[in-house]
């Protein structure tokens, strides 16, 4: 009785709704219906009927990460924000961007360089902006231009009970109230829905060239920290190693004026050769199958790609490289990453049974700094290890959806 | 209301002086009024309130205790560092107890491989710097005050300066901190955690979240080289269509300054930095990085202000101090040619500049005052400074009232009241301009979070302080900027 009369009244908002099926799944988890709000008061609407009818959803954007976190306590309506797909102002002239929460970072990426600019996220494809806001998915070039919450400077969320809710705004230096954008990124919809996102934007570089080494694991760091340290400037160091037993490859980028000088610059340092274009494997996941065909852009619904069914993150100061590097051969996995970021992602070859992986990641969180497991199938996995700031997370989860209504349970500590 | 409303209520504090000095060294409690009227104010002097008690912790624990007796007391408190702020963040309370950080001064670990250093928060910007410049390295936030600020003030101011152009502000320079809460518990915000990033919301908060008691920078490498260039336009339109020309030109430099005419007069008289005669307004631009992509974007910042009727570039750091020696001194040197001023701080989209200075100086005729420029040109970041004679009856609520319709330019063309310098109590009443009333509300859910009796630096930031009591209400009706047609909502 209740299914139907909560079903009436998301009808009454005019909001377009679907039944849920498998597909749909958030972390295994199946919804009930699916909701296409087309405005930001759509899902306004949306919230506040959640809220009379105490239904929990999810937020989801192109859904390529859809299976990371922890599965949902409950999860009665997932909110799919793709109709939310305009780009509502690119104000070049300021290098800022104002676009809604479901615009891919494809069309993002098009729509800037069509201006001779960019957002300098490498965004995973098929991904959208609220996306890679929700999980602070940062890429190569964070080493020099930060991760999402370094280039969002505004943001426009709705909060549980429906409340439409303003930070920042469109200039990049801002200092007046609190930064919700912060607070947003990374979140895991567990505080609200994001809805819009302004960013700060960088003129496409001139020019760009990748220096390609391949090295023997014990030398990475040393060639990492010197990387870091060279006053060619890289916007990225990179590593790849597909066979955890084997060498490392090691990628730098030089982009924007004289990039050619500078990748010979770089090459003084580390060796290697210098490439025009990057190797296959950047940027990529290592749960990621590298790109293949050759279809226009876009064409493919990368986001349909399956994705690997476990992922492993860690983080650590640079100079712990080597423990990381070593953790990770001893438990079998391949890893890719940047180790001048401090932030390499992991992966097992082949499948893993659950005991294994939770000794595997025992293990490298005995070594490693900060270990998280964003994807993994298996519930006794603990995918954010301990987080010393917790108590004070728990606060601000309960002030923003005191009803636990929002991805509830999905993220650090059953948040 | 400001804190210096309310009657003095030192004598409430008594039985809370006690059991700070029962459990500080017995230097570290002043309770004398002579010294603590050496408090009184920050930087924003015409704000000023004697505070109850001042004390001066050594460690971090001792914050911490002291935050726990304010709250068994529920005393608030106000942290200071440096006091060189310019918009009464630090603004002490008589009815309450200001932590000063000044003894807390010790650079703990350069970790030169990681690119990290960890200090306590009274350090000053600058000393993180100079600790580290030797080995090729460097702390990118410059506020002006850099040689005085302390770093604990930056972080809760969010500091810029000249090259956050390029370079971004504090918050994208902190990797961590310790914090005593509003609770008094020591707790540790790393960027390299899972869960919410609270650095991020606390890095900016103005002291109503806690008190930072240790803070892990990012250090940056120098750049190979920096070229510096002063460019003389006879008008200030001409400076501004040459900043449009650098950012379309896909150039991002270190830093692009402009001063207008009245402003330069300033620095002539107190610094004599000698810029060319004549001049409508001057623009610095320094571009630094790679030798070799310095060198290319400077034959084309050339073409550019080739309008420029005079173009000096530096050969050397001493005559990059020359340059910049204007620029730097330009807040004090309106001290010459005005007794009395207002700093504002607000921020417009670059490209809406040159309409925004056009109304300025409307604005100026308007009201019989004065208004000289001084303005981070690169980020639309205006410095104002309306300038009046104290002893001119009328003259500072003309000044005031200049200096409120400013901001209200910089809010309808879409930019914010304040770009570095924070809101403060100075800028409070203008956040409604800027926010809705849902808007502030939502901020100050995280307040609730953090200091739910609200006794970190209360009357800060937020017009009306929120009940954390209270379960927020859906708001009904539009967003201000919308109602007023200088938004749209889609």
């Amino acid at each position: 009785m209740s299914q139907l009369k909560s079903r009436e009244s998301l009808d009454k908002t005019g909001v377009t709704i679907r039944d849920a099926d498998e597909g749909d799944a958030v972390a295994g988890v199946v919804p009930r219906w699916v909701t296409l709000p087309e405005t930001v008061e759509e899902i306004s609407a949306v919230l506040r009927v959640c809220a009379e009818q105490d239904l929990a959803l999810a937020p989801v954007g192109g859904g390529t990460k859809l299976h990371w976190g922890r599965p949902p306590e409950r999860c009665d309506v997932l909110l799919d924000l793709c109709c939310l797909n305009e780009i509502l102002e690119h104000a070049s002239g300021d290098l800022v961007v104002r676009a809604q929460a479901g615009v891919t970072m494809d069309a993002l990426t098009a729509a800037l360089a069509a201006e001779g600019q960019e957002l300098a996220l490498d965004a995973a494809p098929g991904a959208t902006v609220g996306g890679t806001l929700a999980t602070a998915t940062a890429g190569p070039r964070s080493f020099r231009y930060g991760t999402p919450r370094d280039l969002l400077i505004g943001i426009t969320v709705v909060l549980a009970d429906g409340t439409i809710a303003r930070s920042g705004g469109k200039v990049v230096k801002n200092v007046a109230g609190y930064d919700l954008g912060k607070l947003f990124t990374g979140s895991y919809g567990t505080l609200g829905v994001i809805a819009e996102a302004t960013f700060r934007l960088h003129p496409l570089p001139a020019d760009r060239r990748w220096l390609v080494t391949r090295v023997a694991p014990e030398r990475v760091r040393e060639l990492a920290v010197a990387l870091a340290a060279s006053q060619a400037e890289p916007s990225a160091v990179e590593i790849d190693r597909p066979d955890p037993g084997g060498p490392v490859t090691v990628a730098a980028l030089v982009e924007g004026s004289a990039a050619d000088l500078r990748a010979l610059a770089l090459r003084e340092v580390a060796g290697g050769e210098v490439a025009p274009g990057p190797p296959p494997w950047w940027g990529l996941l290592p749960d990621d199958e590298p790109p293949h065909g050759t279809g226009p852009a876009g064409e493919t619904p990368d986001a349909a790609r399956p994705a690997g069914e476990v992922l492993v993150e860690v983080r650590f100061p640079p100079n712990a490289l080597n423990g990381v590097l070593d953790a990770a051969r001893d438990a079998g996995f391949r890893l890719r990453g940047s180790p001048v970021s401090g932030r390499l992602h992991l992966a097992p070859v082949g499948e893993v049974t659950e005991e294994a992986l939770a000794a595997a990641v025992a293990g490298l969180r005995e070594r490693v700094a900060v270990v998280t497991v964003p994807a993994s199938p298996y519930e006794r996995v603990e995918r954010w290890g301990p987080v010393g700031a917790l108590p004070l997370m728990r606060r601000v989860k309960e002030r923003f959806d005191p009803g636990r209504r929002m991805s509830p349970g999905r993220f650090v500590g059953g948040i | 209301m400001h804190a210096g409303d309310a009657p003095p209520a030192t004598a409430a504090l008594d039985p809370l002086t006690a059991a700070l000095r029962s459990s500080l060294p017995a230097d570290s409690v002043i309770t004398d009024p002579v010294r603590l009227r050496t408090y009184e104010c920050d930087g924003l002097t015409y704000h000023r309130a004697t505070p109850g008690v001042v004390v001066l912790p050594e460690t971090a624990e001792q914050v911490a205790r002291v935050v726990r007796l304010c709250n068994e007391f529920a005393v608030p408190f106000v942290a200071r560092g440096s006091g060189t702020g310019l918009s009464g963040g630090a603004l002490p309370r008589e009815d309450g107890v200001l932590i000063v950080t000044s003894k807390m001064r010790r650079v703990l670990e350069i970790d030169l491989p990681n690119h990290r250093a960890v200090v306590e928060p009274g350090v000053t910007n600058l000393a993180i710097t100079e600790a580290v410049r030797e080995q090729g390295y460097y702390y990118a936030p410059d506020p002006s005050s850099q040689q005085i600020c302390s770093i604990g003030g930056n972080v809760a101011e969010n500091s810029g300066g000249a090259h956050c152009l390029k370079y971004g502000f504090t918050v994208n320079h902190v990797e961590a901190c310790e914090i005593v809460t509003p609770d008094g518990d020591l707790v540790t915000l790393d960027r390299m955690d899972p869960g919410y990033d609270l650095l991020g919301a606390f890095v900016g908060s103005e002291g109503t979240l806690g008190i930072a008691t240790r803070i892990t920078v990012r250090l940056s490498r120098a750049p190979e080289s920096v070229t510096t260039v002063l460019a003389a336009f006879e008008s200030i339109e001409q400076g501004g269509t040459a900043v449009s020309a650098i950012i379309a030109a896909g150039i991002v430099p270190a830093a692009i300054e402009m001063m207008d005419a009245l402003s330069i007069e300033a620095a002539e008289a107190a610094v004599a930095c000698s810029y060319p005669e004549g001049a409508g307004a001057v623009l610095i631009v320094e571009l630094d990085g790679p030798a070799a992509e310095v060198a290319r974007q400077f034959d084309r910042l050339k073409e550019i202000c080739s309008g420029a009727f005079e173009l000096r570039v530096a050969a050397d750091p001493a005559e990059r101090a020359a340059i910049w020696k204007g620029r730097k001194s330009a807040f004090a040197a309106v001290g010459r040619i005005s007794p009395a001023y207002i700093v504002q701080d607000g921020v417009v989209p670059r490209t809406a500049l040159p309409e925004v200075l056009a109304a300025i100086d409307r604005l100026s005729a308007e009201h019989r005052i004065r208004v000289a420029n001084v303005f981070h040109a690169g980020d639309g970041n205006l410095h104002p400074l309306v300038l009046f004679d104290d002893g001119e009856p009328g003259a500072g609520e003309r000044a005031e009232v200049v200096s409120g319709a400013i901001l209200d330019l910089c809010v309808e063309h879409g930019g914010s009241i304040t770009g570095e310098h924070g809101v403060g109590v100075d800028k409070v009443r203008y956040m409604p301009r800027m926010f809705s009333e849902a808007d502030l509300d939502t901020m100050q859910l995280v307040r609730c979070a953090f200091d739910p009796r609200g006794l970190s630096n209360p009357g800060k930031v937020f017009p009306t302080p929120r009940l954390c009591g209270e379960v927020p209400g859906v708001r009904k009706g539009a967003h201000p900027l919308v109602e007023s047609g200088k938004a749209e909502q889609f």
